[in-house]
C-alpha cells in the first residue's frame, strides 16, 4: 500500500461521489458546486498519472470556465434556493437499472480483453514536447485541427451571442 | 491492494459515464442535464489520457484529443447555455418537461 | 398480329363488276357499323332528322353487296369439283394463345353464311325502310337507328365468323344489341324488366356455350372452325379419338362439349326451357320485335349447329339427337300456348318459337351427306322462307298497333276495310305459314316433314300435330284482327301508314309467296354439294289436309263474334288455363330462384361477405389504427426518453454484438 496508491483512491472516491452527489442532489447550486468538486478529483487524477499540462487545462478551463457559466446561467433562469422537482419514481429506477446494465456491460468486456503495451521509448509529456507536436506540420502535427477548434470557438462565440440576444423593440 | 493501473482508472472513467448517463436520464432541469453532460464528457478524456500514458506512451495522440475536447466542451457549454437562456424567455421555465412541442 | 388476305375473288359479271373479293365482303358488316359510329355520336346533334335516310343508305349498299357476293359465290363461282368451297378471303391473327391456338378476327364464306348475308341484309333493309314511318317522330329516332345498325353489324359478323371465339365476340354483341333495343322505351318499367330478362337469360345460356368452346378448342387444338371441323370429323383424327375417350359421368367429352354449345344456342334460339325472355321481349318496338326476335337474332343458335354440322352428325350422334328433342318440344309447347294468348305481339313471339323449333329439330333428325342430309337443308330452307313471313307478320301487326293504339285481340275487330294492304299482306304470310301451297311455308316446311318422317317417326307426329295447331292459332290471330267484330272508327287521325311503312310489307309479301320455288338444295346442304328435292305428292296430302282442317276450325270459330271460343275454352279446363299461363314456367323460375338461390345461396353468400371479408377488412384496419395509436407515444417530444431508448438500444445491439453475431 504505497502512498501513491491511497492518493489515487482518494482522489477516485472524490470524483465519484462528487458526481454522484452531482446527479442526485435537489438543490441546484449544490450540484453545481459538487459538479466542481468532481472536476477537481478528475485534475488530480491527472496529476497522479504526471500529465500536468492537461490537469492545468483542466481546471483553468472546465472548473474556472464552464462551472462558473453554468453558476451564471443558474441565477439567471431561476431562484437559486429553490428544491428541484422530484422524477417519476419509475423513471430513476429504470434509468438507474439501465446505467447499471450498460456499466456491466463494459466491465465484462473491459475484464475480458487484453490490452497490450507497445514497447517503444515513451515520449515526456512535458509543455515543450507538446507545444512542437501543436504547431507541427509534419506527420504527427496537429495544425490542422487547431486551427480548426479556434474557428469552431469564433463561431460558438458568435452563435451564443446572436442566440441570446435580447430583440429590442423597434422604437420610433 | 495492486498498484492501480489501466484497469482501474477505467472502472473510474465507466463508472463516471454512467454516472452521467444515469443524471442525463433524471433530471428535470436543463442546466442539470448540461452538468451530467460535462461528467460524460470528461470521462471520455479520463479514458483518452489513460490509454496515451498505458499503451501508448510514445505518442501524444490521447493528449491532443483531450485539449480538443475540453476546447470543443467549452464551446459547447456556452452555446447550450444561451439555447438555456433563450428557452427559458419563451417558456419562462426551464423544467424539460415543459419543452414537449414536438410532441406527436 | 397478321391480316391476311387470300388471293379469292368471286368473278361477278353483273353490271360488269369484275370482282368480288375479301375487301368488299368486309365492308358489308362494317357500313352498319360506321352507321352506328356516326348515328350514335353526333346523331342527335346534326342528323336529328336524316338519321333514318342514313342507316337506310347504309344498309342498301350493304345489301346490295351481299346479293353481288351471293350471285357471284352461287353461279359464277360455283361448285369446283361438285363441292361448294369454303373460303377464308379475310383474316386477321388478333390474340394468339399459342401456336395454332388464336383468336382470329376472319370471315368465312360457305353457302349459308352467304345466305344469311342475304336473309339479314334485306330483312334489316326492310325494317329500316318501316321504320322511316313508324318511328316518325320519335325524339331518340338518331339512337335507334344507330342501335338498328350496331345490331345488323353484329348479326352479319357473326354470320360470316371464321373463328368460333370471334362468333361468341359477335353473340355478345347480339345479345347487347338485344338489350338496347328492347329497353328503347327506357321509362316503361316493362321494358326495363323485359332487356334485363332477355340479357341474362341469354348471358346465362352463354356461360355454357363458352364452356362448350373451351372443350372443344381444348380436344381439337384450334379455335378456328374449318379447322376444328377437320380434326373432330376426320375417321383418323387423334384429336377425335381423345376427344371420345376422355369421358365424364358416362358421357364422351365431345358429347358435353356440343351440348354445352347447344345450350347457348338454345338460350338466343329460345328453346325450352330457356325460352321465358322471347315473349316478354314484345315491349320493344315493332320493328324491332320483327327484325331482331323472329328473322335473325333468334335463329343465331340454329345457324350455330349447322355451322358445327358435320361434328354433330358424324362424331356425336346422340347430342344431335338431344338437338332434334328440344327443338320438337319447344315447338309444340309453344303453339300449346300460342293458342291461348290475347296480345297479338306474343301470340307472334311463340309462334316464332315453335318455327325455330322446327328448324331446330330438322337439323336434329339430319345426316350428314346426300340424300341423308336433307334435315340440313330443310331447315335452312325453312329459315329463309320464316325470315320473310314472320317479319312481313310482325310488320303487319305493326301496322295495326298503329292505327289502334293498343296490343290486344279485344280491341281489334273487322279491320280489313281500313287496312287494306296490310290486310292481304297478313294474309299470304299466315297462308305461308300455315303451310298453305303454293306459298313459300308450304315448300320448307314440307321438306323438314319429310326429313323427320325419313329418320325419326316420333318427331315427325309431333311436328303433324304442331302444324296443325300452327295453322289454327295464326288464323285465330288473323280472323279476330281482321274479321270477328265490326269496327267503329273513334278517334283515328291517320288511315294506314304512309308510302315508307307499305313497301317492306309488300316486298316481303313477293318473298313469301315467290320463295318457294327456289331450288334451295341446289346451293345449301350439309357437305357442300346440290341436293335434288323431291316432291312427294302423296306425302304431303297430310300436312296440307291438317292445315287447311285448322284453318277452317279457326274460320268457323272467329270469323263472327260468337262464343264457341268461351266454350272450348271452358270445356277444356285445366289444360287451357295451363297454356293460357305460358305452363307456369316463369313461375317455376321465380320460385327457383329467389326461394332456393337467393335464400339458399346468396343470403349465407352476402353474410359472409359481409360478417367474414369486411369484418377481416376492419378489423385490420382497426388493428392497424391501434396499433400506430400506440407506437405514436413513441414520439413524446421528451429528449430524456428519446436518450433512454438510446441507451438500451445501444445496450441490445452491443450484447447482440457480442454474443450472437459473433
Amino acid at each position: 500500500m504505497t502512498g501513491s496508491s491511497i492518493i489515487f483512491y482518494l482522489l477516485a472516491a472524490l470524483t465519484l461521489v462528487s458526481g454522484l452527489l452531482a446527479v442526485t442532489t435537489r438543490m441546484i447550486f449544490r450540484a453545481a458546486i459538487y459538479l466542481l468538486f468532481s472536476l477537481i478529483g478528475i485534475a488530480g487524477i491527472y496529476f497522479w498519472l504526471q500529465y500536468e499540462f492537461i490537469a492545468a487545462v483542466q481546471i483553468v478551463v472546465y472548473v474556472g470556465g464552464i462551472v462558473v457559466l453554468i453558476i451564471f446561467s443558474i441565477f439567471l433562469t431561476q431562484q437559486a434556493g429553490e428544491q428541484l422537482p422530484k422524477q417519476k419514481l419509475g423513471r430513476q429506477l429504470f434509468s438507474a437499472l439501465a446505467a447499471f446494465c450498460g456499466l456491466a456491460l463494459v466491465m465484462l468486456q473491459l475484464s475480458q480483453h487484453v490490452f497490450t503495451e507497445t514497447g517503444n521509448e515513451p515520449i515526456e509529456p512535458n509543455v515543450t514536447n507538446i507545444g512542437n507536436q501543436m504547431l507541427g506540420i509534419n506527420d504527427n502535427g496537429y495544425a490542422l485541427p487547431f486551427e480548426l477548434v479556434s474557428m469552431l470557438l469564433l463561431a460558438a462565440l458568435i452563435g451564443c451571442i446572436v442566440i441570446a440576444l435580447k430583440i429590442k423593440p423597434e422604437s420610433k | 491492494m495492486t498498484e492501480p493501473g489501466l484497469g482501474h482508472i477505467l472502472f473510474i472513467s465507466a463508472a463516471l459515464f454512467f454516472i452521467g448517463v444515469y443524471g442525463f436520464f433524471t433530471r428535470r432541469n436543463l442546466v442539470t442535464m448540461l452538468m451530467s453532460v460535462e461528467l460524460i464528457l470528461n470521462s471520455v478524456n479520463l479514458n483518452f489520457i489513460a490509454f496515451n500514458k498505458y499503451l501508448w506512451p510514445d505518442r501524444l495522440d490521447g493528449l491532443f484529443f483531450t485539449i480538443f475536447i475540453i476546447a470543443i466542451a467549452a464551446a459547447e457549454a456556452a452555446v447550450a447555455i444561451a439555447i438555456i437562456i433563450n428557452l427559458y424567455r419563451s417558456h419562462r421555465s426551464i423544467d424539460v418537461e415543459n419543452a414537449q412541442d414536438l410532441k406527436y | 398480329m397478321e391480316l391476311h388476305i387470300s388471293e379469292f375473288d368471286i368473278p361477278c359479271s353483273l353490271f360488269d363488276i369484275q370482282m368480288i373479293n375479301g375487301t368488299y365482303i368486309a365492308l358489308i358488316p362494317l357500313l352498319p357499323l360506321a352507321g352506328f359510329l356516326m348515328l350514335g355520336l353526333f346523331g342527335r346533334k346534326y342528323f336529328q332528322n336524316t338519321s333514318g335516310i342514313i342507316g337506310t343508305t347504309l344498309l342498301l349498299i350493304s345489301t346490295v353487296l351481299a346479293l353481288y357476293t351471293a350471285y357471284g359465290y352461287f353461279f359464277e363461282y360455283g361448285k369446283v369439283d361438285g363441292v361448294y368451297q369454303r373460303f377464308v378471303p379475310l383474316q386477321y391473327t388478333w390474340l394468339e394463345f399459342s401456336k395454332g391456338v388464336s383468336i382470329d378476327m376472319g370471315i368465312i364464306i360457305d353457302p349459308i353464311s352467304v345466305m344469311m348475308l342475304v336473309v339479314v341484309t334485306f330483312v334489316s333493309l326492310m325494317v329500316h325502310i318501316y321504320s322511316l314511318g313508324y318511328m316518325k317522330g320519335e325524339e331518340r329516332f338518331p339512337t335507334y337507328y344507330a342501335f338498328l345498325g350496331l345490331f345488323t353489324f353484329s348479326m352479319l359478323g357473326l354470320v360470316v365468323s371464321s373463328n368460333i371465339f370471334q362468333i361468341y365476340i359477335f353473340w355478345e354483341l347480339v345479345g347487347v344489341s338485344s338489350f338496347l333495343l328492347i329497353g328503347y322505351y327506357y321509362d316503361k318499367p316493362g321494358a326495363v324488366a323485359a332487356c334485363k330478362k332477355a340479357f341474362i337469360v341469354t348471358r346465362f345460356a352463354d356461360v355454357g356455350f363458352l364452356i362448350g368452346i373451351l372443350i372443344l378448342s381444348f380436344y381439337s387444338g384450334t379455335l378456328d372452325f374449318n379447322t376444328l371441323i377437320e380434326r373432330l370429323t376426320a375417321p383418323d383424327s387423334n384429336e377425335l379419338k381423345n376427344a371420345v375417350a376422355a369421358s365424364f359421368l358416362g358421357i364422351s367429352a365431345l358429347t358435353w362439349g356440343l351440348v354445352l354449345v347447344f345450350i347457348g344456342g338454345a338460350g338466343k334460339s329460345a328453346m325450352f326451357p330457356l325460352h321465358i325472355w322471347l315473349p316478354d321481349a314484345m315491349e320493344g318496338p315493332t320493328p324491332v320485335s320483327a327484325l331482331i326476335h323472329a328473322a335473325t337474332m333468334v335463329v343465331a343458335g340454329v345457324f350455330l349447329v349447322a355451322r358445327l354440322f358435320p361434328v354433330f352428325a358424324i362424331s356425336a350422334p346422340d347430342a344431335l339427337s338431344i338437338v332434334g328433342y328440344v327443338g320438337a318440344i319447344s315447338a309444340l309447347i309453344a303453339a300449346l300456348i300460342a293458342c291461348t294468348q290475347t296480345d297479338i305481339k306474343r301470340v307472334l313471339a311463340y309462334s316464332t318459337m315453335s318455327q325455330i323449333g322446327y328448324m331446330m329439330f330438322a337439323l336434329g333428325v339430319s345426316k350428314y351427306g346426300g340424300e341423308e342430309g336433307l334435315g340440313y337443308t330443310a331447315s335452312m330452307f325453312h329459315l329463309f322462307t320464316h325470315a320473310m313471313f314472320k317479319a312481313l307478320l310482325f310488320l303487319g301487326a305493326g301496322a295495326v298497333i298503329h292505327f289502334i293504339h293498343s296490343n290486344e285481340m279485344k280491341d281489334m275487330g273487322g279491320l280489313r276495310k281500313y287496312l287494306p294492304i296490310t290486310h292481304i299482306t297478313f294474309l299470304i304470310a299466315c297462308l305461308a305459314i300455315a303451310g298453305v301451297p303454293p306459298f313459300a311455308g308450304f315448300f320448307s316446311k314440307e321438306e323438314i316433314l319429310l326429313a323427320a318422317y325419313q329418320h325419326n317417326p316420333a318427331i315427325y307426329w309431333i311436328a303433324l300435330i304442331t302444324s296443325g295447331l300452327t295453322a289454327f292459332y295464326m288464323f285465330r290471330l288473323y280472323f279476330s284482327i281482321f274479321w270477328n267484330k265490326e269496327h267503329h272508327p273513334h278517334g283515328e287521325h291517320h288511315g294506314e301508314g304512309g308510302f315508307a311503312m307499305m313497301m317492306p310489307l309488300v316486298l316481303l309479301a313477293v318473298g313469301a309467296a315467290a320463295a318457294g320455288f327456289i331450288p334451295f338444295g341446289h346451293f345449301v346442304s350439309s357437305d357442300g354439294t346440290g341436293l335434288e328435292a323431291k316432291f312427294h305428292l302423296q306425302f304431303s296430302i297430310a300436312p296440307v289436309a291438317l292445315g287447311l282442317a285448322g284453318i277452317f276450325i279457326a274460320m268457323w270459330m272467329y270469323r263472327k263474334q260468337n262464343d264457341k271460343p268461351g266454350k272450348l275454352a271452358a270445356s277444356l279446363g285445366g289444360l287451357y288455363k295451363a297454356a293460357y299461363h305460358k305452363f307456369y314456367i316463369d313461375e317455376i323460375y321465380l320460385f327457383i330462384t329467389q326461394k332456393i338461390i337467393f335464400n339458399l345461396i346468396g343470403r349465407p353468400a352476402a353474410w359472409f361477405d359481409k360478417n367474414v371479408v369486411d369484418g377481416l377488412m376492419n378489423a385490420t384496419g382497426n388493428g392497424t389504427q391501434k396499433i400506430s395509436e400506440e407506437i405514436k407515444r413513441f414520439q413524446s417530444g421528451k429528449v430524456q426518453q428519446y436518450a433512454i431508448y438510446f441507451l438500451v438500444s445501444v445496450i441490445g445491439l452491443a450484447l447482440l454484438f457480442i454474443y450472437v453475431w459473433k
